[in-house]
């Protein structure tokens, strides 16, 4: 088949169980400019420089005509689609509750709870023959967490699990597919999505709870307007659980896959910390980040014109032998582990930090349980979308 | 490895970074023979960028910031006593106790000092302090905690510009006084050393630049200086900050090209002989070694970073257990950071082998930006304010010796050169009071001499 459609055979979600020979194919094809347009780069030290150069925007906005899109305006663009001086603006405004400097121990923190949480769900599973990991396990932790963590009520996720699917759906590469309806989806729920967030924290103006949304309208002098407020507390949410739930669900399929290392992390549980990093390298929930280049860049030899888009497929980098040694082959106890499970560079993964906590002990608690258990189907049935991979479900018996 | 190398006596001379990773990489590489660790402090092995930062500030105390061993070591640790000389013929490391310890193979690591006010009567007045090891942050610390009336700084380097940036977050009064034109222009340069001078004057420092202090003043304890322009500074507290002498004084008598610039090796950190040939057992690491650096036109660099340390420590101890066509270079790339008046200062590369520098992202009046040195037109050294995650991206165009200045194109809204290049004004490291914690200590750039003087 012709390399010019491998992006097509990416997206292809027959393909979406097994997308590795592809990467595999792309790392040996080099940057190659695809049919409609954009390019494609798969080699691990070829991503990880575009990450960190200052040319590559993350703006939608400095797409070239042919290839630009309705995009919303400024204030309408979360964090992780704008670039300096304005992503650093408001990421360090988003970052004020979250992290250091200022809350240096907001993540830490939640421990606590986040193990209280898994410890519910994993009573819940007691007694049970046949669970669906995402379903029972997998989805209901990372979104209890991070609706206590903004401070979104957690019986509204009906609500925004539908706008969450839009806006995450419309994020998807879907070469040769005409976007128009789907993206009119996209922007209708980021809009309602928006405003309900916006009036959630409006309502703790003044009166604070412990929640980020309180601390976003109650930082003293006003930091955000109403327009960036919705957008990062959008980004948050549907963030903060749509790639969690990718994270677990394939670490559990990776490690039943795998009963050996099962195994091993039943006994090492010392391990489990480095564990997650090899999931985050060997199955990464965020498989594909877009770029546009802002002048022509030249990259593995090949000149890359500004303005297209540029997709940097980090879970082939993940996997390219150049950089991990024996790449195929899932290692819990793998050492220089840099992977790009978190992308790199001023974009790195934002909830990072939450993200480890969360996958470690929703592991942790859930390794004892899946000492005789075994998958109902391999491969289960994966999400549509080829950015943010996944199980749909994973059903299990125990 | 081969039985003869993981087997014999290995002895470590230096108890601090660079020997702790040194002694940590022999047994990650499989040595089982005998280690020892020679220290001159008391200490275990203690980490020292906290000492000028947080424990200033009281957040941390001086005794407190113990460098994590990352296994059990299994070392014979000579603490408190110095070694005072060394028996290279007869492979013996004689020690001030008045014992020798004999080696197979030897790592010297055995760092820098705080250079010392040059009068002893003055120097000893009661207040007077210097800042490198954790005594002497313990020490410093307690002066500040005290509340003194004002602190007078000696040097507008890393070290004392941070002890500045200290007493300011503690609302203490502080003067520094630099010989040269501007704090850190010996390692940012005269161009980007502005900016330091006007974040420590925006913070109330009243910073002295072009002058030197003449004399300290007291009777038994310190009450101010003065300062060459004829004007005096009162004050409770002095440091001296006047950068770092190179722990070589014991090798003076050992044949070994060891000196006033540190301890020359080659590239896999084999110590050289006084006559320029490499031993075979003798190596160095950290901030007394000088090496050549293919970056750098094989300039011999010193360098007192904490990155370096680590790394060649590392390359050091790997290449003491394995034979010759498995040993490897210490080729990586300089970087330093820094903290001080808010701002978070990183460097990589050799901002002072530089000709030219260019703002390539952000801006002086943000207080954020990249900064890009070059030398005869390729990038040879990065500075980020407020923006080390870009870093990465100057690293890489240092290590492949991209064209300076870099091409246009920036993801911050500016065209990537925001102004022409400027000259650098790397000053020479003579004239300035701080020494520089990057030594080039050969002979280029060409407005550079390294002044030979007999016995020096």
């Amino acid at each position: 088949m012709a390399v010019d459609t491998l992006l097509e055979r990416i997206t292809d979600h027959a393909n979406r169980p097994d997308p590795y020979p592809l990467y595999a194919e792309l790392r040996e094809a080099g940057v190659v400019r695809q049919t409609d347009g954009s390019y494609l780069v798969g080699t691990y030290y070829d991503i990880a420089a575009l990450l960190h150069d200052p040319r590559v925007s993350s703006d939608p906005r400095n797409l070239a005509p042919p290839y630009r899109e309705v995009v919303p305006e400024a204030g309408q663009l979360s964090f992780i689609r704008l670039d300096d001086p304005e992503h650093h603006r408001l990421r360090g405004l988003a970052m004020r509750p979250f992290g250091p400097p200022h809350s240096p121990h907001r993540v830490d923190a939640m421990r606590g709870q986040i193990a209280s949480i898994t410890a519910e769900l994993a009573e819940a599973l007691e007694g049970r023959t046949r669970i669906d990991v995402v379903e029972d396990f997998a989805y209901p932790l990372p979104v209890t967490v991070i609706c206590r963590l903004l401070g979104v009520p957690r019986e509204d996720e009906p609500v925004f699990r539908e706008w969450s699917a839009a806006i995450v759906d419309v994020a998807d590469i879907t070469p040769g597919q005409d976007p128009g309806e789907r993206r009119t989806a996209g922007e209708q729920a980021l809009t309602e999505m928006g405003r309900y967030l916006v009036d959630l924290a409006e309502g703790r103006r003044g009166h604070p709870g412990d929640d980020m949304l309180s601390a976003f309208v109650n930082e003293p002098g006003g930091a955000f307007t109403r327009e960036e407020l919705a957008a990062t507390a959008v980004l948050l949410l549907v963030a903060g659980h749509e790639t969690t739930v990718n994270l677990i669900a394939n670490g559990v399929l990776t490690l039943l896959r795998h009963p050996d290392q099962l195994d091993r992390l039943r006994r090492e549980p010392d391990l489990l910390p480095a564990a997650v990093e090899e999931l985050l390298r060997y199955e990464p929930p965020v498989q594909i980040r877009r770029r546009t280049p802002l002048a022509n860049i030249d990259v593995a030899g090949v000149t890359v014109p500004k303005g297209v888009p540029l997709i940097l497929v980090l879970a082939s980098g993940n996997r390219d032998p150049k950089r991990f040694p024996d790449p195929e082959r899932f290692d819990p106890a793998r050492t220089d582990n840099q992977h790009l499970g978190f992308g790199g560079g001023v974009h790195l993964c934002y909830g990072a930090p939450l993200a480890r906590v969360e996958a470690q002990t929703a592991l942790g608690a859930l390794i004892p349980h899946l000492g005789a258990a075994t998958l109902l189907r391999d491969p289960p049935a994966y999400r549509h979308n080829a950015m943010l991979r996944g199980p749909r479900h994973l059903p299990v018996e125990l | 490895m081969p039985r003869d190398l993981d087997q014999g006596r290995i002895v470590i001379v230096g108890a601090s970074l660079a020997g702790l990773r040194a002694a940590e990489t022999l047994r990650e590489e499989g040595f089982t023979g005998s280690l020892t660790v020679v220290g001159d402090e008391p200490h275990p092995p203690y980490d020292r960028p906290p000492l000028s930062k947080q424990v200033l500030l009281g957040k941390a105390a001086a005794d407190a910031t113990a460098l994590p061993a990352r296994r059990g070591l299994d070392a014979d640790w000579r603490l408190g006593v110095a070694a005072t000389g060394l028996d290279a013929a007869g492979k013996r490391v004689l020690l001030a106790d008045g014992e020798s310890l004999p080696y197979d193979r030897l790592l010297i690591a055995t760092g820098t000092r705080a250079r010392p006010w040059p009068d002893p009567a003055q120097a000893a007045l009661d207040g007077v302090l210097t800042l490198r090891t954790a005594d002497d942050a313990a020490r410093l610390a307690e002066r500040l905690a005290a509340g003194p009336r004002r602190v007078l700084v000696i040097g507008g380097g890393f070290t004392g510009s941070e002890i500045a940036s200290a007493c300011r977050e503690r609302g203490i009064e502080v003067t520094v006084a630099e010989r040269g034109p501007a704090p850190l222009v010996g390692a940012l340069g005269g161009t980007l050393a502005k900016l330091a001078a006007g974040l420590q004057r925006a913070h109330g420092v009243d910073l002295r630049c072009g002058v030197t202090v003449t004399a300290l003043r007291g009777n038994g304890r310190f009450t101010g200086a003065d300062l060459s322009d004829g004007d005096r500074v009162d004050a409770d507290v002095c440091v001296v900050a006047m950068g770092a002498v190179r722990n070589t004084e014991w090798l003076a008598d050992s044949g070994l090209a060891a000196g006033r610039l540190g301890v020359a090796c080659d590239a896999g950190c084999r110590v050289f002989d006084a006559y320029g040939i490499v031993t075979d057992d003798v190596f160095v690491a950290g901030d007394v070694a000088r090496f050549p650096h293919p970056l750098f036109e094989y300039q011999m660099l010193a360098l007192e970073h904490w990155g370096n340390a680590v790394a060649q420590a590392g390359v050091a101890a790997h290449n003491m257990v394995s034979p010759g066509p498995l040993r490897r270079p210490h080729l990586a790339v300089p970087v330093f950071w820094s903290s001080q008046f808010g701002v978070n200062v990183k460097s990589v590369g050799v901002p002072s082998f530089s000709d030219q520098v260019v703002i390539a992202q952000g801006s002086l009046g943000e207080r954020r930006l990249v900064a890009v040195y070059g030398y005869r037109g390729r990038v040879t050294a990065a500075v980020t304010v407020n923006m080390a995650k870009w870093l990465e991206h100057y690293q890489g165009l240092i290590e492949t010796a991209a064209p300076f200045p870099p091409g246009p194109g920036a993801a911050d809204g500016h065209p990537l050169v925001t102004e022409f290049p400027v000259p650098s004004n790397v000053p020479d490291p003579r004239g300035l009071l701080h020494g520089p914690t990057v030594a080039l200590t050969g002979h280029l750039p060409d407005r550079r001499l390294t002044l030979v003087r007999p016995g020096g």
